[in-house]
């Protein structure tokens, strides 16, 4: 009996989780809803992700964006390898927008661990696709036959290329995918090996399409000057001055809308002009007058004041407790306590949001450098009360991203002034709008309050926290982090502790709050990875062996019983259980690289810090010198357990990235508000890391495991910071509280 | 005015002070060269001009009118020249944003320099941000970029 049945819609969901029509065979639906698909793919369709042509070429869809992570190749390799395809035969399409794909946000550190077995799902239906066309071809047995490096070879030694049966086996239905036979790890040919991303040579010679680049003719180079302050209305403007500039062809304003801000545009004036430096600087002359409003009050640097005495006065409300903590720490030998501030940042990647527009035939196209194509589809139709299927969305190549280009609002600027103008309109933030615009990273202060007790263990843990939330940008007025946000790190802290208590104070929100790189185990880290080492010279330990120590025996934890509901990252405790022996081991496989514990000359010191985040393991060490007031950071070492990884060169390259990240918030970041106003505008006040600042020994390590994936791109970046905060301590003595360190240090 | 770029001489009717970065961007259609600062901060933009490497965010048109200006695409066409093939091989670009000013640094370096130490490496790559943190593998692919061009000397 043939294995290949046809499998009903509904099954396919239950089988993938997805949501997704596409799956099933493109004889099966109506040729409309892949029209989306079909024009950009030539070959004859396998299921939603593959196409092979008569060439053989096999073309793969990437339906994840790219923006330095290398996913444009990690899964499209992962479809090569399950599929048998000859690597070199293959080309990477990337997707438009499209439900059928399943979520395309590609932010979270999500794209591998959520879609590595769908990818080899779809690579293997496809060379069974494949073999069953041979099958036929030959009135074969389909056991007879078998896929090998583009072919379909049978046993007794006949061969057809892909491209040869490519025809009849797009005809065939879909594979059963709950017999689905997916390869033996040791017949993978590209899983786990380093595949060169496929943009490296176009990368290296300027023949790239990112947001910026996108050309349409007719177009107009949209400048808009927006709101300094959140809520801000324009009074006045001189729409004849900025009119009269040179190369401008229109000036339109743009209403901003009550809060929440979600993804809608802030209030400004837009300069339309037949180039973009033409839009830039006619800007200078729309003299605006500003109804500041509410929001102009805010004073970060008294507002972290605020939130800091907020944190140490009292209690807040308790998001997870076990044991009895105040009797504990009554009882307790030595008592530490510390608060900890950290700053708004902006996310700054090196293209600034960039969307270009066209309204025709009915249809809205935009070209966008975007982490969420499907968000800025919906958010556009709604704008434009257009249907989502009416708006068809392309991602090109993200100048980084890091969360910023995760909200819509850029392409819905440029959709309204594509409207309004009646031609297309590209829309280019300057990096003063990047910086003073962004979705910032919340400003956060924390107290922490730990009991030791006669044999130096850690018997109490009170932790308390005021972070404006980002629910305040999709819900005015939220100023309360909930469970899931307090899950990045702050409520899931894993230690074998008898008594904690962990609290959340309230935080208004004066600023559009943003998700950045690591989202808010950036703050929470920094707390209790420095905390953790404060505790460890009170108690007179290595910081190594206290973390170990304190982390306690190997096991699973759970945290239903203590009242906090765990978010795990969107993930089952099943699936991807939080395992102290994981993040035992990042610990002690990275410590065991280095000299850790030997003397260094004076003034230098090594930190430690460790977190799981993103349901991935990571430790990082280093070293620092202090002289004569200026900080050195001079080697950064880093072991990240990430289970299962695609492509070890860009795992690598993410924890290169991810400590550089780091660095560069440790030592320079911080954006300041004063009366409402980002105080920072480009790189000369928001610095952010140099090739000379960077050490000379950047070691990444990956642990070596078959646990399922988990995320890459953004857990290198918590522990960054408090190491080097820790490493600062070991030099000097000198315990640093808050970032960034250019405050105490010339660097 | 007539300014002649990657070896092809353009006759452009713009504004003088228009910065080089939007006539190859906007005008020439040269988009290999990158926006990020607008201000000489970050190095998205460099080119060559007459051989060295500017900010052509910086560059009005006018001081590159009768000069010769070289951008990434003109360095080589198929990714031959040695510093974008070591920075194939050390896999360099993340994002791959800011490496066309990236290279277009490294390649005046090593044509000033040809084998640089370290600290030579530092100060002429420290105009050149790359927000992905690729800092680590361009310094490898300098130094190997750097040690061919030295043994094709010897």
């Amino acid at each position: 009996m043939s294995m290949i049945r046809k499998i009903s819609r509904r099954r396919f969901l239950e089988l993938t989780g997805l949501s997704a029509s596409g799956m099933v065979l493109m004889g099966s639906l109506p040729g409309s809803a892949l029209a989306g698909v079909l024009d950009m793919q030539q070959g004859a369709m396998l299921n939603l992700f593959v196409s092979v042509k008569a060439d053989g070429l096999v073309e793969i869809i990437a339906h994840r964006s790219e923006m330095g992570t290398g996913i444009r190749t990690s899964l499209p390799q992962v479809v090569a390898d399950e599929m048998e395809a000859d690597w070199s035969r293959v080309k990477v399409i990337q997707g438009l927008a499209n439900a059928d794909y399943g979520s395309q946000n590609t932010d979270g550190s999500r794209s591998v661990r959520d879609f590595y077995h769908i990818m080899r799902q779809m690579g293997a239906a496809a060379r069974v696709s494949l073999e069953q066309a041979a099958a036929n071809r030959w009135a074969a047995n389909i056991g007879d036959v078998a896929a090998s490096n583009h072919q379909i070879i049978h046993r007794d030694g006949r061969r057809l290329d892909f491209g040869e049966l490519a025809a009849e086996a797009a005809r065939l239905p879909m594979p059963d995918m709950a017999t689905l036979r997916l390869k033996s790890p040791a017949d993978f040919r590209y899983i786990g090996k380093d595949i060169p991303i496929v943009d490296l040579q176009d990368m290296c010679t300027g023949n790239t399409t990112y947001g910026i680049d996108v050309r349409i003719p007719g177009m107009l180079f949209a400048s808009i000057e927006r709101t300094p302050v959140l809520q801000g209305k324009v009074r006045s403007f001189d729409r004849a001055a900025a009119l009269k500039m040179p190369g401008v062809v229109d000036v339109i304003k743009i209403e901003g809308k009550p809060l929440p801000s979600g993804f809608n545009p802030l209030e400004g004036v837009a300069v339309l002009a037949t180039d973009s430096y033409s839009a830039m600087q006619a800007r200078a002359k729309l003299n605006i007058n500003w109804e500041r409003g509410v929001h102009a009050t805010h004073n970060s640097g008294a507002y972290l004041d605020e939130l800091a005495a907020r944190v140490s006065a009292g209690p807040g409300k308790v998001a997870r407790e076990r044991g009895d903590t105040e009797a504990a720490l009554g009882k307790a030998r030595k008592i530490v306590e510390a608060t900890y501030v950290t700053p708004y940042l902006a996310h700054a990647p090196m293209e600034p949001p960039v969307a270009t527009a066209h309204i025709h035939d009915g249809i809205c196209e935009i070209w966008a450098c975007t982490q969420t194509p499907q968000a800025t589809q919906k958010t556009v139709a709604a704008t434009l009360g257009m249907e989502d299927k009416s708006v068809k969305v392309h991602v090109t190549l993200l100048g980084g991203g890091f969360g910023r280009k995760s909200k819509p609002d850029f392409s819905v600027e440029a959709a309204l002034l594509a409207r309004d103008t009646g031609r297309p309109v590209q829309v280019t933030w300057t990096r003063e709008d990047d910086i003073r615009h962004d979705y910032f990273h919340s400003c956060s202060a924390q107290y922490y309050k730990g009991g030791l007790d006669d044999n130096d263990k850690l018997i109490a843990w009170l932790a308390r926290e005021a972070t404006p939330p980002i629910s305040s940008t999709f819900k005015a007025g939220a100023n309360m982090q909930d469970d899931g946000s307090l899950s990045m790190s702050f409520g899931s802290i894993p230690f074998a502790v008898a008594n904690l208590r962990v609290e959340s104070h309230e935080a208004d929100a004066h600023v559009r709050i943003g998700w950045l790189r690591s989202v808010f185990n950036i703050p929470y880290v920094f707390g209790i990875g420095s905390f953790m080492d404060e505790l460890a010279h009170a108690a007179g330990k290595d910081p190594r062996d206290f973390w170990l120590e304190t982390i306690g025996p190997d096991r699973e934890l759970d945290f239903a019983d203590e009242g906090f509901e765990f978010s795990n990252y969107g993930r089952s405790l099943a699936d991807f259980p939080y395992d102290t022996g994981r993040l035992k081991g990042v610990i002690t496989q990275l410590t065991d690289t280095l000299p850790w514990g030997r003397t260094l000359p004076a003034g230098q010191g090594w930190g430690l810090c460790a977190a799981r985040s993103f349901l991935s393991y990571v430790a990082v060490a280093t070293r620092v010198e202090v002289k004569d007031g200026r900080l050195r950071v001079m080697e950064m070492h880093c072991m990240m357990d990430a289970g299962t990884v695609v492509n070890p060169d860009r795992v690598h390259a993410q924890m290169e990235g991810a400590m550089i990240f780091g660095l560069s918030l440790a030592l320079m970041g911080e954006i300041d508000f004063k009366e409402g106003e980002a105080v920072q505008s480009n790189f000369h006040d928001y610095p952010v890391a140099r090739l000379n600042q960077v050490p000379h020994v950047v070691k990444t390590h990956i642990v070596s495991s078959d646990a399922l994936a988990s995320g890459v791109g953004e857990p290198g970046v918590p522990p960054v910071a408090p190491s080097i905060a820790n490493a600062i301590f070991a030099a000097t003595g000198q315990r640093i509280r808050e970032f960034p360190f250019n405050k105490y240090f010339s660097i | 005015m007539k300014i002649t770029v990657n070896g092809k001489e353009q006759e452009l009717d713009i504004a003088p002070d228009l910065p080089l970065l939007w006539v190859l961007r906007d005008h020439l259609q040269l988009t290999g060269t990158k926006y990020g600062c607008g201000k000489g901060l970050c190095g998205a933009c460099t080119v060559h001009l007459d051989g060295a490497p500017v900010r052509s965010c910086q560059t009005p048109a006018s001081a590159a009118a009768g000069g010769l200006v070289l951008t990434i695409e003109g360095l080589s066409s198929d990714a031959s020249h040695p510093v974008q093939v070591a920075w194939q091989e050390h896999n360099v670009p993340q994002c791959g944003y800011c490496q066309s000013g990236q290279i277009m640094s490294a390649v005046a370096l090593l044509e000033r320099t040809p084998s640089p130490s370290d600290a030579e490496i530092d100060s002429a790559m420290a105009g050149n941000i790359c927000r992905c943190g690729t800092y680590t593998r361009v310094r490898l692919a300098i130094r190997q970029a750097g040690a061919q061009a030295g043994e094709s000397q010897a």
